[in-house]
């Protein structure tokens, strides 16, 4: 052990780019994921005078104004959770196994609630089931429906979240082994027997990392409750409250505390119990093509599951573009620009500062994702182990654990940067790292290592090989980072909540406030021209991605093909 | 044709005491990989390190290339003590089993990649690539991707990228073991030949022993991190030093003898009660006492049953002194060019090729028959105690 820390040591020392790499990813996970996360829990147990204390835990504990909240986040995170994975395998399944229509078309779909600005659904949800619904008010007559609460956050929650569980899920059954099932329906066995015996054991695994990363996303999730939640409280948003409300910065962070526990907890049994315990079936043979089940009794009701899905999505984002367009909601529905002029105007500056912010951080974010993943993968050094982990910590910590941590940290000596377009940036790049991490690390577990020593062995040093070698190849890790980063960016809320200020307010939290002022309009507009330059940068970011690799064409697998 | 060029820089290497220690993988205690390896590698020659897996052939190469560091020792390369000088460096290049070609560049892009690392002129990087490509014959194809080419073609480039950079050393680790059958003997003899054309210096790591005899200018043999013998191939294989050595290099036999003594540079021995001559009995013959005689498959004769020592009946094969030995043949196979028999005898279980089986007599499964020794060729190793191995 000492040997071989002695050794890596000596390897730093003798790589400077390296060590300076390292020292620099090691800074920034200290002081911005680290230094705000230990802010919270020495905050939480001191007094104002600084001292320990546990009188602040002791009094939420008392008065159990934390176990609401508490009780009502788990229910919501492991109802959403449940629903999401069932749609998610459903349609998994059904892109997998069966043969059918649509599927680009279903794809697709699937993919526009992860990329979609926040609040859209909940937005949708009170056009068509509010007091003025179209559905609840238009077409039924109900005078005061209540579209407020745990339903309706279960709702909107299990369509944002399901595509995480049906991309979970896709990798699961796409990559278990078809002969296995082949072999099943070789001895006899019908699909629904294969199905039951064979490819539901297999694909539990999937099913339950599906369920944990669904609860942290619902339990994270700020927005959707914050605007819609009505008296069903979530920690999220109680913490929230709790500090702007009530200025209460203790109970607030004790809560986030209690927010941080479970999504911890779920994050750790996803990331390290269940990865062990995989059926997946990765041989560098391969795999022949599935053969895909072309049963009707079988195509049409998973083909119709996956319509109606599609239907409901439809719905809900067409209801916001159509209501970005009227003048009243449920009162006048004549056509008006009116909205796009607020946008336009009002909306402008914090508008721009979204876009600048979130271009400021993606190629951080991008970049520095690449690196970690090349350093964890490629290379050694001390506390490489704790690096890893450290930088894929920040996918557990809900956004507003962030939030209240940086305040905490960085409001005074040394680091006044509460406020700044710095501190954003930060939050940002720190926050939408781990994406890039994760298929930049599993790229590079695919490439030969020794196509970089080829490099080093032709001159190349460390840094040329990365740059000229590593980073072409890890283009498509490097790209869907880069997006990644963007839209997070883009549509961040629950952290940047708190780390706002009237120099740099952002589109997020100006739609939040139009909510709470009931301009739904507005906010629908503001969202559409969200989804637009969303939609623009992912094409932007794809045109640059390609400039920056060589021209050619990446080929897979390439020189590492068996002859 | 200027390939003179590319030789220019050639270098002598020498590994003196080279060692290399790992973790085992339970943590709990050491391997050691590489043990105290001494080694000279002359300017131009190629020396092969052959091996069992686990030999310590591919960390000895590692640790040259760069990509491990020793744990003690040192490596020379044109007298310049390299062993903590970065693999970047120390102007080698290497030919990788997977080639290791870069699979977002062209053809010519992955053998200009060196050059233009290096920051030469534009021209003279083109002027060396083009040259190398032309050499390798791969000019027609300079503008595709290596997927889009054949195995032995990808296997050209990755000699092309090596060879451009004027290397002081080259080394290959098992650069043919992707290719297939033919198409390895081909690539083998090209590889040979262009070493030797351009002379540069070389070190090759193979676990295959038909390929080291056949590219090598000396082999060296390794097991369990420790040189076993280094010699040219002939050397190797008609001297084998150790048991190890004669068995991992072609077949071999080994009949338990007892050593009378010397008479000048011959051993007389006795085997089973009849005594018999070894006219060159090696560098590592015991002089008295038990020992093992090797004799190579081809070197044993099958002669009819009942044939004592010196006896006639066996004008067959010159040198070969009678029946030695009394067995029965357990398995009999017939390769056409080669018949293979497994003979088992009172004193060891035996292993006799016949060439050219149509024109003697071919015995069958169940024979009992009498075995004739070629002791020209045959050589003496010490008895080795189990604990030794």
């Amino acid at each position: 052990m000492r040997e071989k820390t002695r050794l890596s040591v000596a390897h730093l020392v003798r790589d400077p780019v390296l060590l300076f790499l390292v020292l620099l990813v090691f800074t920034g996970l200290f002081l911005f994921i680290l230094l705000p996360l230990y802010k919270i829990f020495s905050y939480s147990v001191t007094n104002d005078a600084g001292k320990l204390s546990f009188q602040a835990a002791w009094d939420i504990f008392r008065s159990r104004a934390y176990l609401e909240p508490l009780k009502n986040s788990m229910l919501l995170g492991l109802t959403t959770g449940l629903l999401a994975t069932i749609i998610g395998y459903v349609f998994a399944y059904a892109l997998t196994r069966v043969d059918m229509p649509l599927k680009g078309f279903f794809k697709t779909i699937a993919t526009i609630p992860i990329i979609s600005p926040p609040f859209i659904l909940s937005l949708s949800m009170i056009f068509l089931f509010g007091r003025n619904g179209l559905i609840t008010n238009k077409l039924f007559g109900f005078e005061d429906s209540n579209v407020y609460g745990m339903h309706s956050l279960v709702v909107v929650q299990t369509i944002s979240f399901f595509p995480i569980a049906y991309l979970t899920l896709t990798g699961t059954l796409a990559k278990l082994n078809p002969a296995v099932e082949d072999a099943a329906l070789n001895l006899g066995a019908s699909r629904a027997r294969i199905f039951r015996t064979v490819t539901l054991p297999l694909s539990i695994p999937g099913i339950l990392s599906s369920l944990l990363l669904v609860f942290i996303q619902s339990m994270e999730d700020f927005s959707n409750p914050a605007v819609i939640s009505g008296n069903f409280s979530t920690l999220a948003v109680e913490a929230y409250r709790t500090i702007t409300g009530m200025y209460d910065m203790r109970g607030g962070s004790l809560m986030a505390l209690m927010l941080l526990a479970p999504t911890l907890i779920a994050f750790m049994l996803q990331k390290y119990w269940l990865a062990g315990k995989s059926f997946v079936t990765v041989t560098g043979k391969p795999t022949v093509s599935r053969q895909q089940s072309r049963e009707p009794k079988l195509v049409w009701p998973l083909f119709a599951f996956c319509m109606l899905v599609s239907a409901v999505i439809i719905l809900f984002y067409g209801t916001v573009l159509v209501g970005a367009f009227v003048k009243i909601w449920g009162i006048n529905f004549s056509f008006t620009w009116a909205h796009f002029k607020y946008v336009m105007t009002l909306g402008w500056i914090p508008l721009r500062n979204s876009v600048i912010l979130a271009l400021g951080s993606t190629p951080v974010a991008g970049l520095l994702g690449m690196i970690i993943a090349f350093l964890v993968v490629r290379k050694e050094f001390p506390g490489k182990r704790a690096m890893e982990f450290v930088s894929m910590l920040t996918f557990a910590v809900p956004g507003t654990v962030v939030g209240i941590g940086y305040i905490l940290a960085f409001n005074g000596k040394p680091f006044m940067w509460t406020g700044s377009a710095f501190l954003l940036i930060m939050a940002f790049t720190f926050r939408n790292m781990p994406v890039g991490i994760e298929s930049g690390t599993s790229t590079l577990m695919q490439i030969d290592r020794s196509i970089e020593e080829a490099s080093t062995i032709l001159g190349a040093t460390g840094a040329v090989t990365f740059r000229r070698i590593s980073l072409p190849m890890l283009k498509q890790a490097f790209f869907s980072g880069l997006v990644y980063s963007f839209v997070r960016a883009m549509t961040a809320v629950s952290a940047v909540i708190f780390l706002i200020s009237p120099r740099w307010n952002l589109a997020t939290i100006s739609i939040f406030s139009l909510f709470e002022s009931s301009k739904y309009s507005d906010a629908a507009a503001y969202i559409v021209v969200m989804i637009l330059i969303i939609v623009v940068a992912i094409g932007l970011l794809n045109l640059i991605v390609n400039l920056l690799g060589n021209s050619g064409q990446i080929a897979s697998g390439g020189s590492s093909e068996r002859a | 044709m200027s390939e003179r060029d590319f030789s220019a820089r050639s270098s002598n290497v020498s590994l003196v005491g080279l060692t290399k220690k790992f973790r085992s993988l339970d943590g709990a205690g050491e391997v050691t990989a590489v043990n105290e390896v001494n080694l000279e590698i002359k300017a131009g020659e190629l020396v092969t390190i052959l091996g069992p897996s686990g030999c310590g052939k591919t960390t000895t190469l590692r640790m040259i290339a760069g990509f491990e560091y020793p744990t003690s020792g040192s490596i020379f390369i044109g007298g310049r003590d390299v062993a903590m000088v970065p693999p970047n460096k120390r102007g080698l290049s290497m030919v990788f089993q997977s080639y290791a070609l870069f699979p977002h560049l062209t053809i010519y892009e992955n053998v200009a990649y060196g050059l233009r690392v290096q920051k030469l002129k534009a021209a003279e990087i083109k002027e060396r690539t083009e040259r190398a490509l032309e050499l390798m014959q791969l000019t027609p194809m300079a503008k595709r991707f290596p997927s889009q080419v054949s195995g032995g073609q990808q296997q050209r480039i990755a000699l092309a990228r090596a060879i451009v950079i004027e290397p002081s050393v080259l080394l290959f680790d098992e650069p043919l073991s992707n290719l297939d059958a033919k198409l390895r003997e081909y690539m083998r003899d090209e590889l040979r030949k262009l070493q030797k054309r351009l002379g540069i210096t070389s070190l090759y790591v193979t676990h295959d022993q038909s390929e080291a005899m056949a590219i090598s200018d000396r082999v060296v043999i390794m097991k369990d991190g420790r040189i076993q013998q280094v010699g040219t191939p002939r050397e190797i294989y008609a001297y084998p030093q150790t048991k190890f050595v004669a068995d991992f290099m072609g077949k071999a036999n080994f009949i338990n003898v007892q050593v009378l003594g010397m008479e000048g540079e011959a051993a007389r021995i006795e085997i089973d009660g009849a005594r018999f001559t070894v006219p060159r009995p090696g560098s590592a013959a015991p002089k008295s006492g038990p020992a093992l005689l090797v004799v190579r498959p081809e070197a044993l004769q099958l002669v009819a049953a009942g044939n004592a020592a010196g006896a006639a009946g066996v004008e067959r094969a010159a040198g070969v002194a009678g029946a030695a030995l009394q067995g029965t043949i357990d398995r009999f196979t017939y390769f056409g060019n080669i018949a293979r028999y497994e003979v088992s005898t009172s004193n060891a279980p035996l292993l006799i090729e016949s060439y050219n089986p149509e024109t003697s007599s071919v015995f069958s499964e169940g024979e009992g028959v009498g075995i004739g020794i070629d002791f020209e060729s045959a050589r003496l190793l010490p008895v080795e105690r189990k604990e030794q191995q």
